[in-house]
Formats: structure tokens, sequence, C-alpha cells
């Protein structure tokens, strides 16, 4: 299996690489060096991080000295930490700086079966993860639409899944970190303990340090089922009065919208919900193994798709097909990779939008703001973006920490090909109408917010600028997404421009 | 930083006056909150030109001196301006002087004043911000050419050996670029109508700095390397300079 690409080759001197996010535009370039360090021998997983904590201070120095850096990415404009590279925009890559690549990290140090927790390497990811406590009955509290997270990643950008409304995100159930600071230590976070450091990291971005292993509560299942309801809604009305009268039934729940179909079918979508199954709903052959996990073999896109391949056309029959598949009403059960990540199936799928990559934006608004989805929506259909199904879910309570996005309200997700004329000013319209609604959009998505629209999305991020610098005075954590939205800095206040 | 729209936070202007600058400028839609440094030779011109350009208010525009033939004061013009903009996510290099055929062949030193202009400090200068944004890891540089540097013509051969110069030297640099995270957009118009070629009769197929312009917005927007303007003069190129010497001398201009 190929989900697990190190960037890096362990215990090598830097590699200078050109990186992107998942959405595979701006790409920059930064030198790639494994947790234990350049000059470190291979003992990845070992434990001994002191190579690592050399690096952050070396970077930190130089960083410090305010130095030029040289012709080749280094030191002097420090580090990330990058896991799978899943995040859409540039929130794990570093111009000109350095890179950690945590893949490497995948140890897995305690399981307690009766409290149900886990310990491990803050780069083992969710599918790893599920293939050890799946046949223990237990599931990962919160996943996203694609096992290929790792948990440090998980937990910098405080994922959520179908499951916010009941749940929360994934902070909410890590016990406690471990968090490599600006000057090298390595401390134990807990939420209790180290309010402040926890709050700065959940959702920070890997902006207040480097985490290096995770304590996470699991969920414990009986089965490695789900039963879903699965359900044809005609318009984008009925399906948000559908899911605010029985969202709170189901554990899990998302809906999918179709944002090419106009007119009367505006907003048409098929929304799913679930739980885990119990024992007894499984058919006699499945009953016989019922935490059975063993997700297909991938296929893998070839990268050989044109910028265009994707046009209004081809998506458009693509998403008239999907709907017209779906049941107008049925309950069945599917597999975990069925229900929660489909797109899994399909290795490297991003390279369907062709070299020019692609953005994915998502947004929440609070609830009562109701009529900017309804816009949104409008706005997305008008423009007619070849956008696969846009994804539409209710998030429950938020949980305080200045940077994690989750807030009570409704979310909108959806994938849009970086080409497509007119879209700078069409994100931007919609930027604005999100802001001016109380919501904000999502950091690990992002690849082209307006920096001044930032403070308005969140108001905690001077409180967490406070949090961060505690944890990182030199400013030694810095990546392209911190650069472009001023994220620590605060907006450019250097001397100004001469000669005016 | 460049956003995955291609958008620039920061923008370096090699010959602030240029009326091709300007048109790309205003190509660019730079969104609010952006920086704009215009370098060149005269204040007033730039001045001029940036209440011309007519960019959106929240857009700070600001001008500083810089003279390409100056060598000696490249790279410590580099550092000053790399400093005030912080990082610098394109440049854009449309210096230049058409300079006059006849007089530069009776007067060589007005030849010289022409590539000294418009490819030896140019080049230079470019070498510097190259350096640097090789060390930021990104960005991208815009290197204007022109269709007279693709062959000798005895109407304007001084002019265009500097831009036969500057072409070989843009395409070398942006080749030596690749994998940097840095990419360099050589633009070849055609024949360009505008202040420079006031009162010349127009070749055919010519062009217009807002043409020029708005190729160069979606090159940078997207990821062309090599841009004609306009496109179909890409082939046409391509054919003169196949041409045998005796034909191509026969060519009208």
């Amino acid at each position: 299996m190929a989900e697990v690409r190190p960037v890096a080759d362990v215990g090598r001197a830097p590699v200078p690489r050109l990186l992107t996010g998942w959405g595979r535009t701006a790409p920059t370039r930064a030198a790639v060096i494994a947790p234990d360090g350049p000059a470190g021998p291979a003992r990845a997983g070992s434990g001994d991080l002191s190579g690592l904590a050399d690096a952050v201070l070396a970077s930190s120095a130089v960083v410090a000295s305010g130095a030029v850096a040289g012709s080749r990415p280094g030191p002097a404009r420090g580090l990330i930490a990058r896991g799978l590279g899943r995040s859409y925009g540039d929130a794990a890559q570093n111009a000109g700086g350095t890179v950690v690549d945590m893949t490497a990290l995948t140890r897995v140090t305690a399981i307690d079966l009766a409290a149900g927790t886990v310990t491990a390497g803050a780069g083992l990811s969710l599918d790893a993860l599920m293939r050890i406590v799946l046949p223990l009955g237990f599931f990962v509290p919160v996943t996203p639409g694609t096992r290929y997270v790792t948990l440090g990643g998980a937990l910098a950008s405080d994922i959520h899944g179908k499951n916010h409304h009941v749940d929360g995100s994934f902070s909410d159930h890590v016990l406690a970190f471990d968090l490599m600071t600006g000057t090298g230590e390595i401390i134990t976070v807990t939420p209790g303990g180290a309010p402040d450091a926890f709050a700065a990291t959940a959702g920070g971005m890997g902006l207040s340090g480097i985490v290096t292993a995770v304590t996470l509560r699991l969920l414990p299942v009986a089965t490695s089922r789900m039963r879903v309801d699965t359900e044809r809604v005609g318009g984008l009305d009925e399906l948000m009065g559908r899911m605010a009268a029985r969202d709170d039934d189901y554990r899990y729940s998302v809906a999918w919208i179709d944002t090419l179909a106009r007119g009367a079918s505006m907003g048409r979508a098929v929304l799913t919900r679930g739980d885990h199954a119990a024992p007894d709903e499984l058919p006699a052959k499945a009953a016989r193994d019922p935490l059975r996990f063993a997700p297909h073999p991938r296929l893998v896109a070839p990268d050989v798709f044109p910028s265009r391949a994707l046009n209004r056309l081809s998506v458009r029959a693509f998403n008239e097909l999907w709907y017209r598949r779906a049941p107008v009403r049925h309950t069945g059960l599917e597999s975990i990779a069925t229900f929660f990540h489909p797109l899994d199936g399909v290795g490297d799928w991003n390279r369907v939008y062709g070299p020019r990559g692609f953005v994915q934006y998502q947004f929440v608004v609070p609830f009562g703001a109701e009529e900017t989805v309804r816009t949104a929506v409008t706005r997305l259909s008008d423009a007619r973006c070849p956008s696969f199904l846009a994804v539409l879910k209710r998030f429950g309570p938020g949980n305080g920490h200045p940077l994690s996005f989750p807030a009570p309200g409704w979310t909108l997700a959806l994938d849009i090909p970086a080409g497509l004329p007119g879209l700078v000013g069409l994100l931007d319209g919609l930027d604005e109408l999100v802001a001016g609604a109380g919501g904000r959009v999502y950091l690990s998505k992002d690849s082209r917010l307006r920096p001044d629209l930032l403070a308005a999305m969140y108001p905690g991020l001077d409180r967490w600028r406070e949090l961060r610098a505690k944890l990182d005075p030199t400013g030694v954590f810095v990546s392209d997404l911190a650069r472009r939205l001023a994220l620590t800095t605060g907006p450019a206040v250097g001397p100004p421009l001469a000669g005016r | 930083m460049n956003d995955a729209l291609g958008g620039a936070q920061s923008v370096l202007v090699l010959g602030g006056a240029s009326e091709l600058g300007l048109a790309t400028l205003r190509a660019l839609d730079l969104r609010p909150g952006a920086r704009v440094l215009l370098a060149g030779r005269s204040p007033e011109a730039m001045a001029a030109a940036a209440a011309e350009a007519g960019l959106a208010p929240s857009v700070t525009v600001s001008t500083t001196n810089w003279d390409a033939r100056d060598t000696a004061g490249h790279e410590a013009f580099v550092e000053k301006a790399f400093a005030e903009l912080g990082e610098v996510d394109l440049v854009l290099a449309p210096a230049g002087i058409l300079g006059d055929q006849q007089r530069a062949e009776t007067d060589p030193a007005h030849a010289v004043d022409i590539w000294e202009t418009n490819f030896v400090g140019l080049a230079a200068t470019l070498l510097s911000a190259a350096a640097r944004l090789r060390t930021q890891g990104h960005g991208v540089l815009v290197v204007y050419s022109s269709v007279a540097g693709l062959r000798g013509r005895k109407a304007n051969f001084v002019y265009g050996a500097s831009k036969a110069g500057l072409d070989a030297f843009a395409e070398g640099l942006g080749a030596s670029l690749a994998g940097t995270g840095v990419r360099l957009v050589l633009v070849r118009p055609g024949f360009v109508r505008g202040r420079m070629t006031a009162g010349m009769p127009a070749a055919p197929m010519a062009t217009t700095p807002e043409a020029v312009g708005a190729a160069v917005a979606a090159a940078v927007a997207g990821r062309a390397e090599i841009v004609p303007v306009p496109r179909a003069v890409g082939p046409v190129f391509l054919v003169l300079r196949a041409l045998p010497a005796k034909i191509f001398r026969r060519l009208p201009g």
C-alpha cells in the first residue's frame, strides 16, 4: 500500500523538495528533514528526537539573528511539521525553509483497553490506527473524509467528521500530547494541566510547535459496519429542514449537494445518516467476523489528466448519475470505508483536476444564517462551477480553542478547479458574505483567503497569537499559510515603503 | 506569498514607468492590501504612471530609484527592495528603451546606452533578484522580450540585439530555476502599438499593451513559461527564425 510515502530519506541530509498541499497549487521549495534530524542514523520511531530538537534550536538561532538565508532552503526561514500532506492549501509548506516529515513517527507506545485510550507517535495515520484498534473493538473518535491523515495533523487542524454535532472535533478526544516548542523542549500537554498550550495547538496549524505524540480516547464499537439511512432530497430548503429536524437521532450525518443543478432542483442532495451497527443487525456471514476491517487495495489515478478534463459537462454527468443512483429512501449496511472514506478508494484522486490543481472552499455560518448558505449555493450554481458534490453538514458546539474551525451552524465544503475564470472574485465575495454572517473559512483547506478578513472570522486571533508566542518566542515555526495570512505576526507593519 | 490562484501580495516592477508594466499591473487586478514597488529613473514619470494605472486605493504603491545602467549599485538596490517588500511574490521587468537606430549607427555610445539599459543592466539586476527569489523558495519573474530580438533586421538591429540577448538570457535563467519554486515567465510580444512605437507603421499581427498585460496576468495565474502575444505569433516566430537569411532580408519593414 502506498498510503505512507515519506518525502525525506530518514537519516540523510536535508532534501530540497517542491511541496504543495493536496490541491496541488502554489508549489514552493523547502528542505525536507526527518524527525531524527539530517545527520542522525536511521532510527525512526526510536523515540529519540534529539536530532529534531537540534534542528529547531539551530533554526531558532538563525531566525533570531535575522541572517539572510543562503541560496538553498535552510534554517533562516524556520520550520513546520508535515504529515501526509492532506491539507488542501499551503499549511504544511515552508518556502525557503525547513519542513519536518513526521510520517516515520508511527510507534504505538500504549493501548489501554479498559480505558479505551491509545498513545502513538504523531506521524501515525488514522488508517493505520483503525487497522490496529478496530479488531480490539474500538473506532477513532473523529474521522474526516480520508483515513490518510496523521494524528499530529488531525490535532493541528482540529479536524471534524460527520459526527461533529454529537461528538465535537478531534481535540475534544485528545487526552494529552507531546509538543516540541520553539526552544526544542518537549512538554506534555493536557487540557487541564496546560490549557494555554492546548488551546494554542488544537487547530493551531502546527505553528505552536511540533506535536510528537498523541494520547487519544477511542470510541468502543461492537462491529465495523455502519447502519445508514439514505434519502434523496429535491431542494436545499427541504434538505436543511430535514437535517435540522432529525440529525440528532444519528451519530453521523452529512448531505451531498449537486451544485450544478439549477432552477427548481437547485440544491438537490443525497442525505446520508447513520450509526455503528449492532452485532444482531449483521447478516449471518458478516456476524462471524463483526470487526473485520479490510479496505480494498486502492486504484491510483495516473498523473495524466489535462487541466480541462473536468468541465461542466463531465461533472454534470457525474453528478446527475450520482443523484439518480441514490435511492429515494433506503436503510442499509455499509463498510466504514464506503461510509466515511469514499475517495480513499482511489489513490491520488487529486490528480483528476490536472496540473493546475484545485481549491477546496469550506465555510461555517451560525444557525440562523440559513439565508447565507442559500445565497452561497445560488452563487456557486450561477457561476456554474464544475464542482463534484458539495458537502453540507450541521456542526454542534465549538470548543473555544481560538483557531479551531468548527462552530455551531451550517458548514459547506466543495472542490473547484483552480483555473475556473472569475474564481478570485467569486470566492472573495463568498468570504465577505461569510464573514458578514459571523462565519469563517477553514484554514486547513484555505489557499487564497484575503488576510484582512482573518480577524473578523477568528475573533480569538489575538489571544492565539499571545498563547503561541509563549511557546515559540523567536517565531521559528512558520509556514506558507502563516506568511500568506500574516497569521502569527499580524498585518505587515514594517517601515513604510520608501519614496512615496 | 503567492496564493493558489496566482494572486501576488507584493510586486517589484523594474521599469516603473513602463507602459507594458502598468498594463500588466492593471490586468493583475491586485487584491486589497497588495504592495507595489515601482523602480525606475524618473520619480515623476513613475508617479504619473502609478496614477494612470488606477490601482485599487487599498493597494500601496511606492517608488524607488533604479537605473539599469548602474550595475555597481544593483546588489544593494535589490537587497533594499526585498527588505522593503518582505516577501516578493512577483518581479516584473518591462524596463527598456527603443533608442534611435540611425543615431546608434553613427554614435556607438548611444548603442551602448541601449544595450546597457535593455540587456546588460536589466539582466544583471535579474540575476540578483533571481538569487533572492531562490532563497525565498517561491515567486514569479516576468521578462519582456520582443519580436525584434528574433532576427537582426536593418531597421532596428541595435535594439533587436539587446532583446535577443535578453531573450536568450531569460530562457536560460528560467531553465535554471526549474525545481526551485521560482518560475520565470518569458513574454514574447509581436509589434506593440503604444507610446514606444507611436508614429511607426504597425507590423502585421500587432498587439497592444493591454493584450500583453492580460497575457502576463493569465500566465502568472497559470503555469505557462513562454508566452507569445498574440498567441498566434508563436508559430510565426518559428517560421521567421527558420527562414534563410536571403529570403528574410527581402521581407518588408
